[in-house]
């Protein structure tokens, strides 16, 4: 019998990065599904844009460095990246959104910071805000889920909304409610109202809304949490930032609640409206980005969850995860500074 | 140094103050958003380094040493004063669109720098050399920058150049696409960080290749070896 010698850690696991990838994808997929089945084909249809467009762009980026395409292309995240990017982004954007915002995401943020590992942003978050902050008006213009709207898009609609061919189409008649109203995210119409005056009960009992919730956006943030719990179960992910993310905005959305019940967004609405759960699962326990330790990943997730209810509330656009995700990843490094995990045999101080 | 190739050299490239020193990066990222405005405070601050190199360098042997910064922000000071009154009067649409930016030329590194490292050391003429390669370096980054922001922000070049050049110069605007929603980002401060970073890679990329097709100099090692022992 041989005896090894090597140094710590001396459990290892067979789990390559690629590995980690295809499952962390694998776990989105029901989320995916459900989008597409409340908002249409044109999300698949963006997220398979983002996908051709960030295995190209990360091939002619590895081409450039000289390194090995085929090694970077199967790690899967350039895949992952271009998948978050797909579901973030509204579904029926023009073509050369998705492109622009990939080829950003991949090239400048990924790769001229040195590549997989060494980014300081999620690049797909990252991506989203240059998208918003660049085109705020197509970024914000959702279609409403199928099942409130008199007309939903076909495959065919979607693909001509997508690459503006044929002209007989028109994104606006996808927003009409049945009573003829063009509507707007959840989110957004609680925000609109709220500025408007009107109180959060009487916003609520517009037709977007399904008592608590928005309609289909409690069900697609339902489906991630589901594929967010099979990554936690698949030791894909750890639980400290995802169970930060959640709480920080529970607590910070209970404390505005019980404050001013009739201006604020009830917690059960906050987290299950927009991005909540697709980021705490899925954009934010990205490991590259985020702090290292337990302790940290804990403190990263809670200021991910407070600065989103911040945003969301005070900020002037609707949602909040981008901005929340690339503010913390700009703090992580603090963190991980003042947060050291007790080396083994030290004492605390 | 009097040797006016290697102040042209230094100036326009080798030390060019945008992208080498990154000298003056505040009027240089914030002001680049069109062409026209980056000329428009390129020529200023050329203008200003020039008259403020030769006037130090003038007045440089009078200057005690203790005293001199003083001295020289003051020159710069007044000379920038003579500036905004000038663009004010001549130019004024081109006044309301650098705005603030245009007074604070008095707090730009380049000036202030050339005067202490250079025209506070060597003759008016050759200050004054110095001043306009070092300001023509300046306005060429800040219109590359200029240029590529307009052209990605809203299709343009030369959008607005009557500000500058009076009305007969509207119809210098080249539409060299048709945007249906500019590109905000590449208008915004951010757009600015990301195109200087480009720029200076893009200038150490040809840096690099300059040197590879610089023939080699073979330096044949030259150790002469003492002898310690004696030949018999």
């Amino acid at each position: 019998m041989a005896f090894k010698i090597a140094s710590s850690p001396h459990v290892t696991q067979n789990l390559h990065t690629s590995t980690v990838m295809q499952r962390v994808i694998l776990c989105l997929l029901p989320g995916l599904v459900v989008q597409c089945a409340f908002f249409g084909w044109g999300t698949l249809v963006q997220v398979l844009l983002a996908i051709i467009v960030a295995l190209s762009a990360e091939a002619a980026v590895m081409k450039l460095r000289n390194r090995s395409i085929k090694a970077s292309l199967s790690d899967n995240s350039a895949m992952l990246t271009a998948i978050l990017i797909g579901v973030a982004i509204p579904p029926l954007a023009p073509w050369w959104m998705i492109v622009i915002g990939t080829t950003f995401a991949i090239i400048v943020v990924k790769h001229l910071y040195g590549g997989l590992g060494h980014n300081l942003f999620n690049p797909a978050m990252a991506a989203y805000v240059l998208l918003l902050i660049s085109f705020p008006v197509q970024m914000t213009t959702w279609i409403a889920p199928s099942t409130v709207v008199m007309h939903s898009p076909s495959v065919l609609d979607s693909l001509q909304l997508i690459f503006n061919i044929g002209a007989h189409v028109n994104m606006d008649q996808f927003r009409l409610g049945i009573d003829g109203v063009a509507m707007a995210t959840p989110l957004d119409t609680l925000k609109t109202d709220l500025s408007m005056g009107l109180t959060r009960t009487e916003s609520m009992t517009k037709a977007i809304f399904d008592g608590a919730t928005g309609v289909g956006w409690f069900w697609v943030n339902l489906a991630y949490l589901g594929g967010g719990l099979v990554l936690l179960k698949l030791k894909a992910i750890r639980w400290h930032i995802s169970t930060g993310v959640l709480a920080g905005l529970f607590v910070a959305s209970s404390v505005g609640f019980l404050l001013s019940p009739d201006t604020q967004g009830s917690p059960l609405f906050h987290l299950f409206s927009g991005a909540t759960m697709l980021a705490a699962f899925f954009i934010a326990t990205d490991p590259v980005t985020a702090a290292t330790s337990p302790r940290g990943r804990i403190i990263f997730g809670a200021l991910i969850g407070v600065l989103v209810y911040i945003i969301r509330t005070q900020g002037g656009y609707p949602d909040a995860f981008a901005f929340a995700v690339l503010l913390a990843n700009l703090c992580a490094p603090f963190i991980d500074y003042y947060v050291r995990p007790r080396s083994y045999g030290h004492s605390t101080s | 140094m009097t040797n006016y190739r290697e102040i042209a050299w230094q100036g326009l490239w080798k030390n060019n103050p945008g992208l080498v020193q990154l000298l003056g990066l505040c009027p240089l990222l914030a002001v680049t958003a069109t062409i026209t405005n980056a000329l428009g405070l390129g020529i200023a601050t050329l203008l200003v380094l020039i008259s403020s190199n030769i006037l130090v360098s003038l007045v440089r042997d009078y200057v005690p040493k203790e005293i001199r910064i003083p001295v020289f922000v003051m020159i710069i000071a007044a000379l920038v004063t003579t500036v905004q009154l000038l663009i004010n009067a001549y130019a004024y649409g081109l006044y309301l669109s650098l705005g603030i930016f245009l007074p604070l030329i008095v707090t730009n590194c380049i000036i202030i720098g050339r005067a202490e490292a250079f025209a506070s050391r060597n003759n008016a003429f050759s200050a004054a050399f110095d001043g306009l390669m070092m300001g023509l370096g300046f306005t060429l980054v800040l219109a590359a920058l200029g240029a590529t922001r307009e052209i990605l922000g809203q299709g343009t070049l030369f959008d607005g150049a009557d500000q500058l050049l009076g009305p007969w110069a509207k119809s210098l605007t080249i539409h060299v696409w048709q945007v249906d929603t500019p590109f905000l980002l590449a208008m915004l401060p951010p757009g600015a960080f990301i195109v200087m970073g480009l720029l200076i890679a893009l200038k150490n990329v040809i840096d690099k290749k300059l040197k590879e097709h610089q023939p080699q100099v073979a330096t044949e090692p030259s150790v002469t070896r003492a002898r310690i022992t004696k030949v018999s």
